[in-house]
């Protein structure tokens, strides 16, 4: 038994009537990491993480969540887990302080008191704690959520799009705050859409139509996907790209700001391939790809299960 | 300037066909829509009787002779009494009346055919359960006129002479409990069970839809709690809520309406407890299974009306055939009037109550056993 071993669940399956909505997911999480759980709407990252905190029973699947068995132990496991839902589910008409407490005394927290004035002072609360949550804007909403999230000294927090519709400020000291809690050794899986929010983790899932496509470092996973990608500058580039798309050898002609990414899976299929375009008018430059062009790939070559 | 049209048809009809859609969609509404009219006329149509008969009556009968048997089987053919029981003693009476066993004690005295015979005008006793007036009113009524036609046959040969005359027999009725009449004196604490259903309910219904619906459960799932903790505790505050609403109709009851308070306030308040747990969990068990706020608000009213219809509140309870009686007397305020009327009118104690109470009880306990088994734990 590996104490450092935060989640290890294997073949997690979900099904609602005929959809498969978490196909078999193997997931390993050490603690301290911070996971990126990545995948277009709709393709089971809420359904995989309400089944990790017993919120979903699950229909297949094995493991342990911080050392209890993920299927028997969820009752164990609620109490050292913090879950940051998608939607603001905190009581609108309670105040801060009120909403705080009353998630204390849901986890029986030593000192409660105290635990809700510091957990209301780190999170820079002090001022508003009378306000009702309801009143709050979204940035803080966001912190109130983490605040109650944080106030039973979770070893593992489930962050559920939690940065939805925060500005980039506020999105930014937020980030500051995890991988502050993750040097603490808090462990974190934290859904997101945003780039340079999946940037920032330790370790990145992608997961499509409740499959588990790529599971690694960013590093890992760009080099998994084993593309190439070319940089395109200069006039008219949505006529280019809609050009190249469809030709053999492109898989992927997506705009970028001002310029066009064009990647392939194969080098020399994509340079025969862009070989007649690359006149005068465009500057063609091979980059690195990016994690944007590998999901924009994984994405692209996924099927949609509901469209089966 | 082209003036706009006041009405496009094509938005408007893009209106009508959502709504459509919509309701398509709601079937638990749909089915409201449906289902209230169905109820409302098999409980107003079939259920409701303002002029109850088949009343049961109990007699105390101290001469059985040839003419008592002539009157009981008057009254028994005047279609309002049916007799279900015969007594042995005064005191028996009092406590068949109180337990609301009967409606009326006829008791006949031992010298009735004596006295008949005589000429001599014997006196027929008729107490009545008259906490509801307009439950006795009609039977009350047609005492006198069943009781001389009953007797006319007997009239012959000797006794021709008593014929025709309408005092052979002496008539005394006891309105007992509420001996004015005035409804009221039923009505206002009725009222007060009226009221809790109604409110208890309809709130705790809300209750837990609220949190579905404004996404609070999904937090407060996530946490470790037990579907009991969650459910007594939402149903604690508004017990609290309920004796508010006691208190004022008792004191209204008191000071505004006088109606007699005969038995213990404690034990009202006490009963009035498991009366409101008892709809606290009806309405917790509701909010388990509605889908949402407006459903829940639904089911109350689902639950409401028949309670309101068929507990004996606004028409006589022995006034409705059997099938509303049966429907009745699950209903936990069918029950608790009798408790209310008894203890206040009546005077009741602990022992008349406990008939009543334990039937609540058990109401509740099924009630929350299935709210319990209903709560959902888990999303799915």
């Amino acid at each position: 038994m590996n104490g450092n071993i935060a989640i290890d669940v294997r073949g997690m399956t979900k099904r609602f009537g005929e959809h498969t909505v978490v196909n078999g997911i193997d997931l390993q999480m050490r603690s301290g990491e911070v996971c990126g759980f990545l995948g277009p709407n709709g393709s089971g990252k809420t359904t995989f993480i309400r089944m990790l905190c017993g919120l979903l029973a699950a229909d297949a699947g094995e493991g342990t969540c911080l050392g209890f068995d993920v299927i028997r132990e969820s009752e164990a496991i609620k109490r050292h887990i913090g879950y940051m839902t998608q939607r603001f589910s905190f009581y609108e008409d309670l105040s801060i302080v009120e909403n705080l407490d009353f998630v204390a005394r849901m986890y029986d927290v030593n000192n409660r008191r105290q635990a809700v004035q510091d957990s209301i002072e780190r999170l820079g609360l002090a001022a508003r704690q009378k306000q009702l949550a309801g009143e709050l804007s979204g940035g803080w909403k966001q912190r109130l959520a983490l605040a109650a999230c944080l106030i039973h000294n979770p070893r593992l927090l489930l962050l559920d799009e939690p940065t939805a519709g925060v500005d980039p400020k506020a999105r930014r000291d937020f980030w500051e705050q995890i991988h502050e809690l993750a040097g603490q050794g808090l462990t974190f899986l934290i859904t997101t859409h945003y780039m340079d929010e999946a940037e920032r983790c330790d370790r990145l899932a992608y997961l499509s139509y409740g499959n588990l496509l790529t599971h690694g470092t960013a590093a890992e996973v760009i080099a998994g996907a084993g593309l190439t990608t070319w940089s395109v500058s200069g006039s008219e580039l949505a006529e280019l790209a809609l050009q190249l798309r469809g030709i053999p050898g492109v898989n992927q002609a997506v705009a970028f700001g001002a310029r066009l990414h064009v990647s392939g899976t194969s080098q020399h299929l994509l340079e025969q391939a862009i070989a007649p375009f690359r006149t005068e008018q465009h500057t063609w430059q091979q980059v690195n790809p990016g994690l944007e062009d590998v999901f924009i790939h994984l994405m692209g070559t996924s099927q949609d299960n509901y469209t089966l | 300037m082209k003036q706009r049209p006041p009405l496009s048809f094509a938005r408007f009809w893009a209106i009508v066909l959502k709504e459509f859609v919509q309701m398509r969609r709601d079937r638990l509404t749909f089915g409201m829509i449906i289902g209230i009219p169905v109820v409302q006329l098999m409980l107003f149509g079939y259920a409701i009787n303002g002029d109850p008969k088949h009343l049961p009556t109990a007699v105390l009968m101290a001469d059985s002779s040839q003419y008592s048997r002539s009157l009981l089987s008057a009254l028994k053919n005047s279609d309002y009494f049916r007799f279900v029981r015969r007594l042995n003693s005064e005191n028996e009476a009092e406590k068949a009346l109180a337990r609301g066993d009967v409606q009326f004690v006829v008791t006949i005295p031992v010298d009735f055919s004596r006295k008949l015979l005589r000429g001599e005008k014997p006196t027929i006793l008729v107490e009545a359960d008259a906490t509801d007036p307009s439950a006795t009113g009609n039977a009350i009524a047609s005492l006198r006129t069943a009781i001389n036609s009953g007797l006319q046959n007997d009239f012959k040969g000797p006794l021709a002479f008593l014929a025709g005359s309408d005092a052979a027999v002496n008539l005394r009725v006891h309105a007992r409990y509420n001996p004015e009449g005035i409804s009221q004196f039923n009505i206002v604490p009725g009222l007060m069970g009226v009221v809790l259903t109604m409110t208890m309910v309809m709130i705790t219904g809300l209750a837990i839809t609220r949190e579905r619906e404004r996404g609070t459960m999904e937090n407060l799932l996530s946490m470790p709690t037990r579907p009991l903790e969650v459910l007594l505790g939402k149903i604690l505050p508004y017990i609290f809520v309920g004796y508010i609403q006691v208190g004022l109709i008792l004191i209204a009851a008191r000071f505004l309406f006088h109606v007699p308070m005969a038995g213990s306030i404690p034990l009202l308040l006490l009963t009035s407890l498991i009366f409101i747990a008892a709809n606290l969990a009806m309405g917790i068990t509701f909010s388990t299974l509605a889908k949402n706020q407006l459903q829940a608000v639904q089911m109350t009213f689902f639950f409401f009306l028949p309670s309101l219809l068929l507990s004996g509140f606004m028409f006589p309870f022995r006034g409705m055939p059997e099938w509303a009686q049966v429907i009745g007397e699950i209903l936990p305020l069918t029950h608790f009037l009798r408790i209310v009327r008894g203890i206040l009118l009546k005077g009741n104690g602990f022992s008349e109550v406990m008939l009543q109470l334990w039937q609540i009880v058990l109401f509740a306990a099924i009630v929350l056993t299935i709210g319990v088994k209903r709560y959902r734990k888990t999303l799915d």
